[in-house]
């Protein structure tokens, strides 16, 4: 494989390993004067699965478009396999990171929308493959092999070769989670992934990410309003409120014995 | 009046299909010079280097904005002084081209900002480099909403095809013109005018029928 590859640049250790893998330092992140994330601190280790939780409107879909730098932070720093994401080192100064530096580094994160943004123009296979060919230099069939065994993963082998228009919103989701693993990503972003969808086509989804999580070992950061998935799936669950984490905790702690007044008064609204 | 004359239309045949030729020629040339320039024009306004974004707006405005026999005269007569010389139907070509580029490029606009912000999303998401986004996601998308509009400035270019004749591209008016006054006789003007509807009419119903198969 050629572009998994030479640059003296650290790639993080794919291996699940339990050390840090994102790190959150003093970020802040404002809208006009609205403060959304307020000096965050927090951290990640790799292999585990992360939900935030909180009102709309505390940030947590802020994390996670920050993390795939899709917004950039006002302050603050955050690190991705001990590489600066959006900054880096020169002359020991910290700087604003060149694109290079930045799709380096962001080549081992992934993310799955809200409203899936699968490419309309491009058929099931080859919204899977565009990826792996152009950005990771797979040759087309090793790209589509990987692309048949994450379809098959995801149930959709028979819908191979149709378009996103001709697919299910549900289905369409299920492309949109194999497009993301088909660059094999250390961290995979979910951003209310069921939340535009029908509410009998929300299980399929979750099954799939149910099993993803069981069976790999890949880092998650989920956003979700499924909070029997959160539970199912999380190794900790933060809390957010007004920019910050207010409580974090296993899932079981946190469904069953918060102790923060908001966090019991916001799960008592949604459970 | 001079009743109907079918031998000054005989007469007139010849020249008037070298007219058509040149129109033809000029309409299929001037189009693709719109087509690509446009786009370029498009792409380079959403540049995020102020001295490639800039320069091409105000060049693009001031071409919008100002008669295309103008620029036709200033291309045949002006230019020439200081840069190249071109024939009269290259002139003319580039001069359509050119002028109806800086439409095309608003209606490229239009397609491109009609894109979903989630599209670009997603090709950041997977680090898909820029000029592969543009190429694969962004226009592949664009481009297939304004077809229809981009159809209907070939239609409009066609119907200011005469004005090259200004310049001496002696287009199908040009010719028509020039034999009606040599001549005394009127028929050759009626030719040209059915024959500018029998080309605009179907090229229009054909637009309709791509636009109904496009836009969806």
């Amino acid at each position: 494989m050629s572009a998994e590859n030479s640059t003296s640049k650290e790639t993080p250790n794919p291996a699940a390993d339990g050390s840090e893998l994102i790190r959150f330092d003093g970020v802040m992140k404002r809208f006009g004067s609205n403060v959304v994330l307020d000096h965050l601190d927090f951290t990640v280790s790799s292999g585990k699965h992360v939900t935030l939780i909180g009102p709309s409107g505390s940030g947590k879909t802020t994390i996670l478009r920050l993390l795939m730098t899709l917004l950039k932070p006002d302050e603050g720093t955050i690190k991705v396999g001990g590489e600066y994401l959006t900054h880096e080192e020169r002359n020991g100064k910290l700087v604003p990171a060149g694109e290079t530096h930045i799709r380096e580094v962001r080549k081992n994160i992934g993310m799955v929308f809200q409203q899936f943004n699968l490419f309309p123009n491009m058929g099931v296979l080859r919204n899977i493959t565009e990826a792996p060919v152009h950005v990771l230099g797979l040759s087309k069939d090793e790209a589509e092999e990987r692309a048949r065994e994450l379809v098959e993963l995801v149930g959709l082998t028979e819908h191979l070769d149709k378009y996103p228009s001709q697919l299910s919103g549900g289905q369409q989701q299920r492309v949109a989670i194999a497009r993301a693993l088909a660059m094999r990503p250390q961290v995979l972003l979910l951003d209310e992934v069921t939340s535009a969808l029908d509410p009998e086509l929300v299980a399929g989804v979750l099954d799939v990410l149910r099993d993803i999580a069981h069976t790999t070992d890949i880092t998650m950061l989920v956003v979700t309003h499924e909070m029997n998935f959160a539970r199912d799936i999380s190794d900790d669950v933060l809390m957010f409120d007004a920019g910050r984490v207010i409580e974090s905790g296993s899932p079981e702690k946190m469904f069953s014995d918060p102790e923060h007044e908001r966090t019991r008064e916001f799960l008592s609204a949604v459970l | 009046m001079n009743k109907w004359d079918w031998s000054n239309v005989d007469d007139f045949m010849p020249r008037f299909w070298d007219g058509v030729l040149v129109t033809l020629q000029a309409l299929a040339i001037g189009s693709l010079i719109a087509f690509s320039l446009g786009l370029v024009w498009a792409i380079a306004q959403r540049s995020t280097l102020i001295w490639i974004r800039w320069p091409v707006i105000a060049v693009t405005e001031f071409i919008r904005n100002t008669p295309l026999l103008v620029q036709l005269f200033f291309l045949f007569y002006v230019v020439p002084e200081w840069g190249p010389s071109m024939s009269p139907l290259a002139t003319g070509i580039v001069g359509l081209g050119l002028h109806y580029s800086t439409y095309t490029a608003e209606v490229y606009r239009a397609g491109i900002e009609g894109v979903p912000a989630g599209q670009w999303e997603a090709a950041t998401a997977l680090s898909l480099p820029k000029t592969r986004t543009w190429t694969a996601v962004i226009l592949p998308q664009a481009i297939r909403r304004v077809i229809p509009a981009l159809g209907n400035y070939v239609i409009s270019m066609l119907k200011d095809s005469p004005m090259i004749a200004v310049i001496g591209a002696f287009e199908m008016l040009g010719e028509a013109q020039a034999y009606s006054n040599e001549t005394f006789t009127t028929e050759a003007l009626t030719v040209v005018g059915v024959a500018f509807i029998v080309i605009a009419y179907p090229a229009s119903l054909l637009l309709r029928a791509l636009e109904r198969r496009l836009v969806r």
